[in-house]
């Protein structure tokens, strides 16, 4: 069978997400950064970055390698020092703050565990910097590793942990100080799928329960999408966007940001009329016009990337109804059943290729679409995305 | 695939098991013979001939007669007292002298393990450089250092700092500046060894949790480097208690070491057996930190385990 390779990206089951429920409303924000940049030797690791990251919120940073989210993440704990730039916490300027009187912690991607303390000894640490009485911190500890999960394992060293045992150890750590921003680099990277997608839930039930802010810098899109109440996507040192998963999925602010969360077609496109509401684009590599959405007035001729994501594409042999709906012509090059839902590539007449992702609705063992059929593909104006560059 | 390297080339952990065998057997040869040898006169009684000690084994006319031992060379070590004083007086010189070069040798490791890899490679290369130059050049040098007509002298009364010569030489001053020079090389590189692992990461953790800049040294980086320390430490220790060299080029008539002492024994009263006697309880008294060097690395890759 001619299958195609599933990244799994489309597949990962979204984690029950407790923490868009009630927050706090918006007020001050926790974290206001301010037109914040950072050069390394000429290097702009993150250029002029402006984000308020609300109370109580589950925020993740999103963005490949070398994107310059590590970097923001150091300067808000206080490792670097900003080029220029404000960071304030809670309305306090932190942005000459070192790191050892910040109220912020952070879940490093390494865990960066003390190899020669103890799980409870490590745990501690946090609270014996503060000079907090030994019994106190005693109860404290005892407090934050049941929490965890982790009281049997208190008298261990971090290398006679399992990989969850050690992230869990991070994790009351970074929290045992009770920061009001809690800031986790790449959380789940160094866990095995099955054990990430348990952690996730966990991690953002833990969220809810305390109450503290959480900054999640990530390269995976499933982990913000599922994990943040709302996601910054960044893109060379710059915030391509800010928005709630929903918001960055279905409205991406730009041809990155759609390219980078989820999978998409892109299709350039020129104006060819507007009107009603509505623009027609004249796309050369499709060989088509398509309509989209659009209260702008647009100049005809303008350059207009357009976008559809490919479960908004409806396949079907037998020609839909046109009314609102681009509707294509084309013919299965490849396809890939994964049980719950299918991936077709199909090819226009003009050698274009598009993905469309179909959920198998009937129960059937025979394919209602084979390869080398010609299939009508077809989706609501709505869904086309305009992606202006 | 390992089937046809077993019937080709025999079992290449076989060759491997018989290539380490080697520094063994030179071991055995060079190093355990010898120890063998001067156990057995340490046994012996001093008599004036070649060689000057008695034989182990009585021969008579009838064949082997029997051992003959006596204790009475570390006998005489324990009740005269000037041994045990120059024992103490040894260790007491290889600590202190291993101390200046910990405090010297940390500091500079650290720096070393904190440059870019470039740069490390350069000092690294700067702290070996001496041992391009044979260890006794490099010790009688100090001599021309710190004479009183000589260079650092010279410049300080030039430049009008002191109107006499400073006495620098031929004391235990002069020692331990020699000692320090010598073996600074051995603290520096196992410090070096470890510091360099150590992970930044978890400096910035330590900060993160509340620490200071020393806070986070002396809770995380310090325990952390223990190992190197140890290892920097009994590479220093071990050989400045035995050394002859230094305290006989550099130090006074009353710098006690128990180099020159063994020297002055074998070659100037020749008491062979006494001689042995006394290097045999040195190599007692340095077995043991070794013993404990290593118990804590075995500790230490238990726990690294």
């Amino acid at each position: 069978m001619n299958r195609i390779g599933n990244g799994g990206s489309k597949n990962a089951e979204p984690a029950a997400r407790p923490a868009t429920g009630p927050r706090e409303p918006a007020g001050v924000p926790l974290v206001q950064i301010q037109d914040l940049t950072k050069r390394f030797d000429g290097v702009t690791a993150v250029d002029c970055v402006s984000l308020d990251i609300l109370r109580g919120e589950l925020f993740a940073i999103l963005g490949s390698s070398g994107c310059g989210k590590t970097t923001l993440l150091r300067l808000l704990a206080g490792f670097e020092q900003p080029t220029s730039g404000t960071i304030l916490i809670d309305g306090v300027d932190m942005t000459q703050v070192p790191p050892y009187e910040r109220p912020v912690n952070l879940m490093f991607q390494s865990y960066a565990l003390f190899p020669h303390m103890t799980v409870a000894q490590n745990v501690a640490y946090g609270l014996k910097k503060e000079r907090l009485p030994a019994a106190r911190i005693k109860e404290r500890v005892a407090e934050m590793l049941a929490l965890v999960k982790l009281e049997a394992l208190a008298a261990r060293k971090p290398d006679k942990l399992s990989g969850g045992e050690k992230q869990r150890v991070a994790l009351a750590r970074a929290l045992i100080k009770r920061p009001k921003l809690l800031l986790l680099d790449e959380p789940l990277a160094a866990l095995d799928k099955k054990l990430r997608e348990h952690t996730q839930f966990e991690l953002a039930n833990l969220q809810y329960q305390l109450g503290t802010t959480f900054v999640v810098v990530t390269h995976d899109q499933d982990e913000a999408m599922t994990l943040a109440s709302r996601i910054a996507v960044m893109e060379q040192g710059r915030i391509a966007q800010v928005g709630t998963p929903g918001e960055v999925y279905e409205f991406p602010a730009n041809r990155f940001v759609a390219d980078f969360v989820g999978d998409i077609n892109l299709i350039d496109g020129r104006v060819a009329g507007a009107g009603a509401g509505r623009l027609s684009l004249r796309c050369e590599t499709l060989g088509a016009e398509l309509t989209a959405l659009s209260d702008e007035a647009v100049a005809n001729d303008t350059a207009i990337c357009v976008a559809v994501r490919p479960e908004k594409i409806t396949i079907s042999r037998q020609p839909p109804d046109a009314t609102d709906r681009n509707v294509l012509k084309g013919v299965v090059l490849d396809l890939g059943y994964f049980g719950d839902q299918s991936l077709y590539r199909v090819r226009l007449p003009s050698g274009a290729v598009l993905q469309v992702i179909s959920q198998n609705l009937r129960r059937s063992a025979s394919l209602t679409v084979e390869w080398d059929d010609e299939v009508y593909l077809s989706w609501d104006v709505a869904s086309t995305i305009l992606l202006r560059e | 695939m390992s089937e046809d390297t077993t019937t080709r080339g025999g079992d290449p952990r076989r060759w491997l098991s018989r290539a380490v065998t080697l520094p063994y057997v030179w071991l055995l040869l060079f190093f355990l013979a010898p120890f063998l040898i001067i156990l057995k006169i340490s046994f012996a009684e001093p008599i004036v001939a070649q060689p000057p000690f008695t034989p182990l084994l009585e021969w008579g006319e009838r064949g082997f007669e029997g051992l003959r031992t006596t204790f009475e060379n570390y006998a005489f070590l324990f009740q005269d007292g000037y041994y045990g004083i120059i024992y103490l007086a040894s260790l007491k010189m290889a600590a202190i002298g291993t101390l200046l070069c910990l405090l010297l040798g940390y500091p500079m490791a650290y720096f070393i393990a904190r440059q870019p890899s470039r740069r490390r490679q350069v000092l690294l290369l700067a702290v070996i450089l001496p041992f391009w130059i044979s260890f006794l050049l490099r010790v009688y040098a100090w001599i021309g250092l710190l004479n009183n007509r000589g260079v650092i002298n010279n410049v300080l009364m030039s430049l009008g700092v002191i109107d006499e010569p400073l006495t620098m030489l031929y004391n235990d001053f002069a020692v331990y500046i020699g000692i320090v020079y010598s073996y600074l090389p051995f603290m520096i590189l196992p410090l070096y060894a470890n510091l360099e692992r150590l992970d930044v990461d978890l400096l910035d953790a330590a900060a993160d949790l509340g620490a200071k800049r020393w806070q986070a040294f002396l809770d995380v980086t310090l325990p952390l480097s223990m190992p190197g320390i140890v290892g920097g430490c009994l590479l220093v220790f071990i050989p400045a208690v035995g050394e002859f060299t230094i305290p006989a080029l550099l130090g006074g008539a009353d710098t006690l070491m128990i180099g020159r002492v063994l020297w002055d024994e074998f070659f100037v009263s020749r008491d062979w057996p006494v001689a042995s006697a006394v290097s045999i309880v040195l190599v007692l008294l340095l077995v043991a930190p070794i013993m404990w060097f290593q118990h804590v690395q075995s500790r230490e890759q238990e726990a690294g385990r």
